[in-house]
């Protein structure tokens, strides 16, 4: 279990950095946290010829307000997004989420565009990003472009970064008043790759969803934004309409079966996990109780 | 922590002044670990040593056609590539077979596969390196030829016709079986009501967090091999690798240091390990081998792989007429060598429905070869599934019934004063406390309390579930284990101990520390025995060379084995002591006693010499003793039992947990063991090898699963797909303590390392069908899994 011989380059700056990755192309990997690519790379599942490590790259670090978006560098670590008083305020989800994201070790060191290049779909942040309606920041050789998170991830490991470019930085607007959010994940062990996840960010008022953004996760090759929401927003939600929605949703999903679950139990997990965040998001925990004895 | 004490009749020499047996005291190895100066083999470096790394078969049985190395030699920094073919001439093979299992039978296997592969893993060359790295790089440019064979995978047809023969010298695929019929019961059959159920156990491994790691370094000057291994028996590694290698034992030295957890994983003898010792005679050079976390799942003994059938016979007021099971287990295409793949399945048949007063008991075991993993003795060998056959088909008659499950165990355990008796199986307990352990632990649990909970929960859709299992832990095994059946696996052990020049002392073991503190135990028993304190006690351990000839640490069997050998020892050299003190102070030995460092008067305890004077005299002023006394400051004893082949412990454990019905996640909100291992040395260490053991068990029945495809691969052999238990899932576990000393040795302790896991699983199932029983749905598999529990709700 030890990696191939590969090549190693410490980027200066940003600009440099992408100067390494026009030279080498595909036969480069980015180096951020490391949490993903080094195991890959000891398994000689992945053997780049060579490391572009952006590690020093303090311009990528960092979290800010700017007007009513809220800023996150790519390097910014799992633990800084647990710990910031902005995330706290302005993106709690991300804080939630997080506190799922394996553990210390790994937090300490794995970042949020890290996470986001990588696109498991069965990690948490692609989901958050998913559900907090957030702009990915792609800087490459003839500048930068900004991609919508629902744009984001193609699949598998597959996102629509172009090998020439580096993810720098992610946006997420900020709603404020009425927004509220919600996290769950049902994993084997706390720490573990959820078997399904949600992530979730709404709007309420006067006991109805104005907004409802539900970024559900290993429920299939990307997040997933479930458009079974729109059937709960501006409307009274009870039993039978929650009923309704939830076999909206089952049909949106196209989960895999792997060693934790098949298609059939991720689909009800993600039922189970639909009502409970509605419930806990309208505060009527008698919603819950969907499945009949 | 609770200890019940029985009133003491006599003080015994374990009451002894300033006795540290029964306290916590810390462990006199802690220091150096948290420090980190262990010295583990993964760290040792040698000069000129190499590394081995093994090409192991993609396939689960395959012929080997060709291997092709040219390209590979020659790659930078590697030293040899070595086939199977090669290497034997250099070492023999082996056949896992022992005499005293009669019937078992196994092919020969040899360090590296020649010709045939029969599991996915199995090494098929050696490449020796300058490093692992350019071992691993080299590996992928070996090209090999293979000849897929049709793989022997699933147990239940292993022995059908239509099946291939894995070895085809031994005309079929059945390795071992056994049968035993006590009692009448037919007769219980036809009077009782019958409830039958089919018990499925995962197959799964111990994951120890330093993987099996050796360097074997051949000096062909002296002739002899050093092998400096993480191994639980280092004179039985001594014995099969001089036997293998063509040597005499004296010319192989085993040197075990600081291991990093062992579980029954490292007391086996492995192919790779045997060829690192043949590679190193061949090369005349240190090699060095440490598997990586993918070779360890493939290779590091597998367990519990069993389906097991079972009925109970249950009369309307409890009274439990008859066990009756038929076990089925897959053991990997060969028998594990020493000590056979045998051993589990027949525990399974001695130790089910052990803890209960029936006679009546029908048993059939069939252990069968497959292409998979090697199966063998991991922690609690075949315990859990005796535990988990007996408590789940109990809960079951109790419930058929309509009683209680505290209850119907109350009314079958064997009482207390019954003993000395014997099981159905012919297993002799020799004083056990099932009644007073039940009784500790539904008080510990405040049981009718716990119900009473659980009965309002239900109400509010909250589904808690209440799990109980008694258990019979096999330990302090003698000669009837292994010996009998013709293996040079020693049952006794010896300890020397010897007065150093400034009274201190040194103290070499036979038994070995994996982290179990049997460094700590030998050095409290030590110390109290001599009156010295313990800081002055050095304990040697883990080296052929320089320790008495003994077993090891397994069968939790250091404790009550080595420790009782040190006790008798340590008496010895007092005796010496006292001796000696007696003629240099002009008084008898019995007028004298050691306390804190110093020769007293046993009446009133004045201090009348220090033991460093002592020692100064008897060192460099012997000329100044009487004539006539010849000082011996050195006592070696040794210690095997022999009225019991086994020191039978027992216990009680529950666990209370939550099932979220909708998702089929289970929480564990907590969990009691009462354990009575005979006395007890050091309380900490052992209720941690009772909560390490539970912890293990409760791996078993929530998580842990080696998963093979229907081709012989294993499929999660890693660490994120292969799911061990941790911290964030455990519950707080709370253990007491009976205490029922053996009357075979002096020190009474009987073992503690295998409690915890024996019955743990077995809590956690019978807990989780107590929650689901609102629903109908009963489950006899483990690990139970959030799908194997809403499949069974109809969920999904």
């Amino acid at each position: 279990m030890k990696a191939a011989a590969f090549a190693y380059a410490r980027a200066t700056s940003v600009v440099n950095a992408l100067e390494l990755l026009a030279v080498h192309g595909d036969k480069a990997k980015v180096l951020s946290g490391g949490q993903s690519l080094m195991p890959a790379m000891n398994l000689r599942l992945l053997s780049p010829e060579i490391l572009v490590d952006i590690g020093g790259l303090a311009e990528l670090r960092g979290i800010a307000m700017r007007g009513d978006v809220l800023v996150v560098g790519a390097l910014t670590r799992h633990v800084d997004l647990l710990r910031s008083p902005e995330i706290a305020l302005n993106a709690p989800l991300l804080r939630d989420a997080v506190s799922h994201v394996a553990h210390p070790a790994i937090r300490n060191r794995g970042t949020i565009g890290g996470s986001l290049a990588h696109a498991d779909p069965a990690s948490e942040l692609p989901a958050c990003v998913v559900a907090l309606d957030a702009t990915i920041v792609a800087r490459g050789p003839t500048g930068e472009r900004r991609i919508a998170a629902t744009e984001f991830f193609k699949g598998i490991y597959e996102t629509a970064l172009s090998p020439d470019e580096l993810l720098v930085a992610i946006e997420v607007p900020v709603i404020g008043q009425g927004s509220t959010f919600f996290f769950q994940e049902y994993a084997r062990r706390h720490g573990d790759y959820a078997v399904v996840g949600l992530a979730a960010r709404a709007v309420v008022a006067a006991g109805r969803f104005s907004d409802l953004r539900l970024g559900f996760f290993a429920v299939g090759d990307r997040p997933l934004l479930a458009a079974a929401a729109g059937k709960l927003i501006n409307a009274s939600v009870n039993p039978g309409l929650l009923a309704e929605a939830a076999t909206a949703l089952t049909n949106e999903l196209d989960p895999q079966e792997d060693q934790q679950a098949t298609a059939a139990m991720r689909r009800h997990l993600a039922t189970v996990l639909f009502r409970r965040c509605v419930a806990a998001l309208l505060a009527r925990p008698e919603l819950e109780m969907g499945v009949a004895k | 922590m609770t200890v019940t004490h029985p009133p003491a009749e006599t003080l015994s020499v374990l009451d002894r002044p300033n006795s540290y047996i029964g306290k916590t005291v810390p462990r006199p190895n802690l220091d150096r670990l948290l420090q980190g100066r262990g010295q583990y083999v993964s760290d040792l470096e040698l000069p000129r040593m190499a590394h081995v790394v093994f090409l192991r078969s993609p396939h689960a049985h395959a012929r080997i056609a060709a291997i092709d190395a040219d390209t590979a030699r020659r790659m930078s920094g590697v030293i040899a590539i070595v086939t199977g073919r090669e290497l034997e001439a250099v070492i023999t093979p082996w056949v896992g077979v022992l005499s005293h299992l009669k019937g078992l039978k196994s092919a020969p296997q040899h360090a590296i596969a020649v010709d045939r592969v029969c599991w996915q893993g199995e090494a098929v060359a050696a490449i020796v390196a300058i490093s692992r790295a350019a071992a691993e790089d080299a590996m992928e440019h070996i090209a090999v030829d293979y000849e897929e064979l049709a793989a022997v995978t699933d147990m239940r047809t292993a022995l059908d016709p239509a099946t291939p023969v894995i070895h085809a010298s031994l005309g079929d695929n059945l390795a071992f079986e056994r049968t035993l019929d006590a009692g009448d019961v037919d007769h219980a059959l036809s009077e009782s009501e019958v409830v039958e159920a089919e018990f499925v156990f995962g197959r799964h491994t111990g994951v120890t967090l330093e993987p099996r790691a050796v360097v074997a370094d051949w000096n062909a000057a002296e002739a002899r091999l050093t092998i400096y291994q993480g191994t639980q028996a280092p004179h039985m590694v001594q014995n099969i690798a001089a036997l293998h290698l063509g040597l005499r034992e004296a010319q192989v030295r085993v040197v075990c240091k600081d291991v990093g957890g062992s579980f029954g994983i490292k007391v086996h003898i492995y192919a790779d390990e045997m060829a690192t010792y043949a590679l190193s005679k061949l090369l005349r050079r240190p090699v060095k081998f440490v598997a990586d976390r993918i070779e360890s799942f493939n290779t590091d003994i597998h367990a519990r792989d069993h389906r097991c059938r079972g009925r109970i016979c249950v009369r309307p007021d409890g009274t439990i007429t008859a066990f009756e099971i038929d076990d089925l287990t897959g053991i990997g295409p060969y028998s594990m060598y020493p000590r056979t793949s045998a051993i589990e399945a027949n525990q399974v048949v001695n130790l089910v429905g052990g803890p209960y007063v029936t006679p009546n008991y029908r048993a059939r075991a069939r252990v069968v070869f497959q292409n998979k993993n090697v199966m063998c003795q991991y922690r609690a060998v075949g315990h859990p599934i005796a535990c988990s056959v007996t408590e789940g088909l109990v809960d079951l008659a109790a419930a058929k019934i309509g009683m209680d499950p505290a209850e119907i165990r109350r009314r079958n355990l064997i009482a207390d004063d019954a003993y000395p008796c014997a099981s159905p199986s012919g297993m002799k307990f020799e004083q056990l406390s099932h009644h007073s352990s039940l009784a500790k632990l539904l008080q510990m649990m405040d049981y009718d309390a716990l119900r009473a909970e659980q009965a309002a929960l239900r109400a509010q859709n909250v589904y808690r579930g209440i799990g109980i299992a008694s258990f019979i832990e096999v330990t302090n095994p003698s000669a009837a284990f292994y010996g009998v059946g013709g293996a040079k696996i020693s049952s006794q052990d010896g300890v020397a101990v010897r007065l150093d020049a400034q009274g201190s002392v040194i103290c070499q073991t036979s038994i070995t520390e994996q982290g179990q503190g049997s460094e700590a135990l030998t050095a409290q028993i030590v110390g109290s025995m001599l009156g010295v304190s313990m800081d002055r006690v050095r304990v040697t351990l883990g080296d052929t060379d320089n320790t008495p000839y003994g077993g090891g640490t397994w069968a939790s069997r250091g404790a009550g084995i080595g420790g009782e050998a040190a006790l008798q020892a340590a008496k010895a050299l007092r005796r010496n002591i006292l001796d000696v003190a007696a003629a240099i102070l002009q008084s008898t030995p019995a007028g004298l006693d050691i306390v804190d460092n110093r020769i007293v008067n046993a009446a009133d305890s004045v201090s009348r010499i220090e033991l460093s004077e002592l020692a100064r005299i008897v060192y460099f002023r012997p000329d100044t003793l009487p004539p006539g006394i010849r000082p011996e400051l050195m006592a070696t004893r040794h210690f095997v039992p022999r009225q019991y082949p086994f020191a039978f412990t027992n216990g009680v454990q529950a666990s209370w947990l939550e099932v979220d019905n909708e998702t089929g996640f289970v929480t564990l909100l907590k969990h009691w063991v009462v354990e009575d291992c005979g006395t007890i040395i050091n309380p900490q260490l052992v209720d941690e090898q009772i909560r390490g053991g539970v912890v293990q068990g409760l791996g078993a029945a929530l998580f842990e699963k080696c998963i093979y495809d229907e081709r012989g691969q294993l499929t999660n052999a890693n660490m994120a797909d292969y799911l061990v238990p941790m911290s964030g899932e455990m519950p707080d576990i709370e253990i007491g303590h009976v205490v029922s000393p053996t009357q075979e040795s002096e020190l009474g302790a009987k073992g503690a390392g295998e409690a915890g896991t024996a019955g743990a699983a077995a809590a956690v199932a019978n807990a989780v069908n107590d929650a689901l029983r609102p629903f109908g749905a009963t489950i006899t598999e483990i690990p139970l899994t959030p799908q194997v529990i809403l499949t069974s709700l109809g969920r999904i």
